[in-house]
């Protein structure tokens, strides 16, 4: 399998400051294949799906790297047609349904409109794909839901909704922020099989950012390991599973609540390990020149 | 169901603000210095004459007596007879209203498309040098008020540069072929364009005047709520689907952020047609707020209290109009 999407040494630090946000991160998604990406808040997985969307918030500064999709460097392209071959190529099924969708706006034309104004479909072909795409994710009478707003769904529905118009251009990648997050426990385990599903159906590429490795084992074949910013272990979810190798990886694996022993479940991740991973990003930070 | 009680509470509630304005015009002008007989009587003239004409107009009653028989006319269509024209109040009011609204609609609609425009650059551009620029333009045109404009748009283009007229509706020399007092609408109607230039070139200067202030604001407020709704979840979906991000502040963000300005631009609405009172006296434009200044010289009692009920009506139908459209906008409150 080739790379689909490839991430190379990409830094980012908040704008004006020396303060790095991204350490010279090196992911790689395989065409058709899912890369979880894991780690505590503010590691800065998000704003990896951020980067390779165009989207990194005006205070986050890429200093260095290549973001290269399909074989062209996204970061060395002029802004239009980045936009361009992004909308074309990739998709993103946004964490929190409820903000995700516009109010004041149909949902046909929110799935519509990167067909028919980006890609240039016609109005009917888009219409019908829509409503394809809304069987697909099990909504009952697509036309129907087609024509009514947002706030006349329920999340679970939004959340579909947003699934199907995240595949509706058949992208080949799609970066999952967090879907499943705001949605309620019992719908989880629904959307995420459905993403699954449609993951496999298209052959999709995913690039799916999650804190959860329960999300990680039913969905992932490959993670990535993020703390502050630095990539700490890259490897396939057996591997993983079977025994990570970074000592991070490992108590973030056993921070995990089990089902099967919910009396001794949360254990934290104990100091001494953010001592040493701290340590090594600082040693990694020392050897990275700043070229700002 | 629902939608006739809301009406019926809002008509009930119009009456009262209604009938709250009119007593106070009502009193208010007859306790402040000056009266009508006054302005009528030569020099010279006696005790008896005055008292006669007193008699004759009713102003001999107490406030009350006169408040009573005035509320009962009204009531029944009469808005009275003017006292310095002799001509009955409501034709007289009626006349001159074409002429105000067309006014205050017209800027209406330049300080909407101004500040629509303002507020877009400035969302497009924020952060930057633009956005500093639209701050300072909009500042300047929140503190200069509307007759300073109107003297200044006087100085620049009438003396200066004379391209506008300065006084008047339309020209005089012209044959008018009109059979309504909305003057503007009809001369569309009737494809005369030669006649929308002109009343465009007499209406342009007050209308600037009344819309600089109001397009300031309506520019502040949608600039601050677009540059939170460009960052909203929506807007950023919408940019990795490849859009621009000119179509993301126009498609996405600007439906949802026209809402907190409407309410504005309503209640700023109203205060631009009572800024019409001064700009019409300055432009000497036909409307109502020329003829109010005129009542009040006169101390016209009936013709003022007819022209204050008559902005009190327009400044409810309005209240009501963006009410109204604030549901048409909202998809939530169409369905509640």
């Amino acid at each position: 399998m080739s790379a689909f999407l490839e991430i190379r040494r990409l830094s980012a630090r908040l704008r004006g400051t020396p303060h790095r946000l991204l350490r010279s991160v090196d992911i790689c998604v395989e065409a058709g294949a899912v890369r979880g990406l894991v780690g505590e808040s503010g590691a800065g997985k998000s704003m990896i799906g951020k980067a390779v969307l165009g989207v990194l918030p005006k205070v986050v500064e890429v200093v260095e790297g290549a973001i290269v999709l399909d074989g062209d460097d996204l970061l060395a392209m002029p802004p239009a047609e980045r936009r361009r071959l992004v909308g074309a190529k990739t998709a993103m099924i946004p964490q929190d349904p409820l903000t995700a969708l516009n109010p004041s706006r149909r949902i046909g034309p929110q799935i519509t409109d990167r067909l028919t104004d980006i890609l240039g479909w016609t109005k009917a072909r888009a219409a019908t794909r829509a409503a394809e795409v809304l069987e697909e994710v099990r909504i009952p009478e697509p036309a129907r839901v087609m024509r009514l707003y947002p706030h006349e769904l329920s999340g679970g529905m939004r959340q579909r909704v947003l699934i199907a118009a995240a595949f509706a251009a058949e992208p080949k990648l799609i970066v999952a922020d967090e879907p499943t997050t705001a949605l309620d426990v019992t719908v989880q385990k629904q959307i995420l099989r459905l993403i699954s599903e449609m993951q496999a159906r298209h052959g999709t590429a995913l690039l799916f950012v999650t804190h959860d490795l329960g999300v990680v084992a039913k969905i992932c074949d490959s993670l990535s390991v993020l703390y502050a910013g630095k990539v700490v272990e890259d490897t396939s979810v057996e591997r993983f599973f079977a025994g990570p190798a970074h000592p991070y990886s490992a108590a973030l694996l056993q921070a995990t609540p089990r089902h099967t022993d919910p009396a001794g479940s949360l254990m934290p991740v104990s100091r001494a390990v953010l001592d040493s991973v701290t340590a090594e990003i600082a040693e990694a930070d020392a050897g990275w020149v700043s070229h700002g | 169901m629902l939608v006739l009680r809301s009406l019926i509470a809002r008509l009930v509630t119009t009456a009262v603000t209604l009938f709250g304005v009119a007593v106070i015009v009502f009193v208010v002008i007859r306790v402040v210095p000056g009266n009508p007989i006054a302005m009528m009587l030569p020099p010279g003239a006696t005790e008896a004459d005055i008292e006669r004409l007193k008699t004759l107009y009713g102003l001999d009653k107490s406030i009350a007596e006169q408040f009573a028989i005035w509320l009962a006319a009204v009531l029944h269509g009469d808005f009275g007879t003017s006292i310095s024209t002799r001509q009955p109040v409501l034709s007289l009011v009626l006349n001159r209203l074409p002429a105000t609204l067309e006014l205050s609609i017209l800027a209406l609609l330049i300080a909407v498309a101004l500040g629509l425009a303002l507020a877009v650059l400035g969302t497009r551009f924020r952060d930057r040098k633009t956005e500093a620029g639209v701050d300072i333009v909009n500042g300047i045109g929140l503190s200069v008020p509307d007759f300073l404009w109107g003297l200044l748009l006087i100085l620049l283009f009438g003396v200066l540069w004379p391209v506008f007229s300065i006084s008047g509706r339309v020209s005089p020399r012209l044959e008018l072929p009109f059979v309504s007092q909305f003057y503007l609408f009809e001369s569309l109607l009737r494809l005369r364009f030669d006649l929308t230039r002109d009343l465009l070139g007499h209406m342009i200067m007050p209308a600037l005047a009344l819309a600089l202030p109001l397009a300031a604001i309506i520019a502040q407020v949608l600039k601050q709520s677009l540059k939170e709704t460009v960052n909203l979840d929506y807007a950023v979906l919408a940019r990795t689907k490849g859009y621009k991000e000119t179509r993301v502040i126009l498609a996405e963000a600007l439906p949802n952020a026209v809402l907190p300005t409407l309410t504005l631009v309503g209640v700023q609405f109203t205060f631009l047609i009572g800024g019409t009172v001064i700009i019409e006296r300055l432009f000497s434009y036909e409307g109502l707020g020329n003829m109010a200044i005129d009542a009040v010289i006169n101390r016209d009692l009936p013709l003022i209290q007819g022209i204050v009920i008559l902005f009190a009506v327009i400044f409810t139908v309005v209240n009501l109009a963006v009410d109204m459209s604030y549901a048409l906008l909202n998809p939530k409150l169409r369905h509640a």
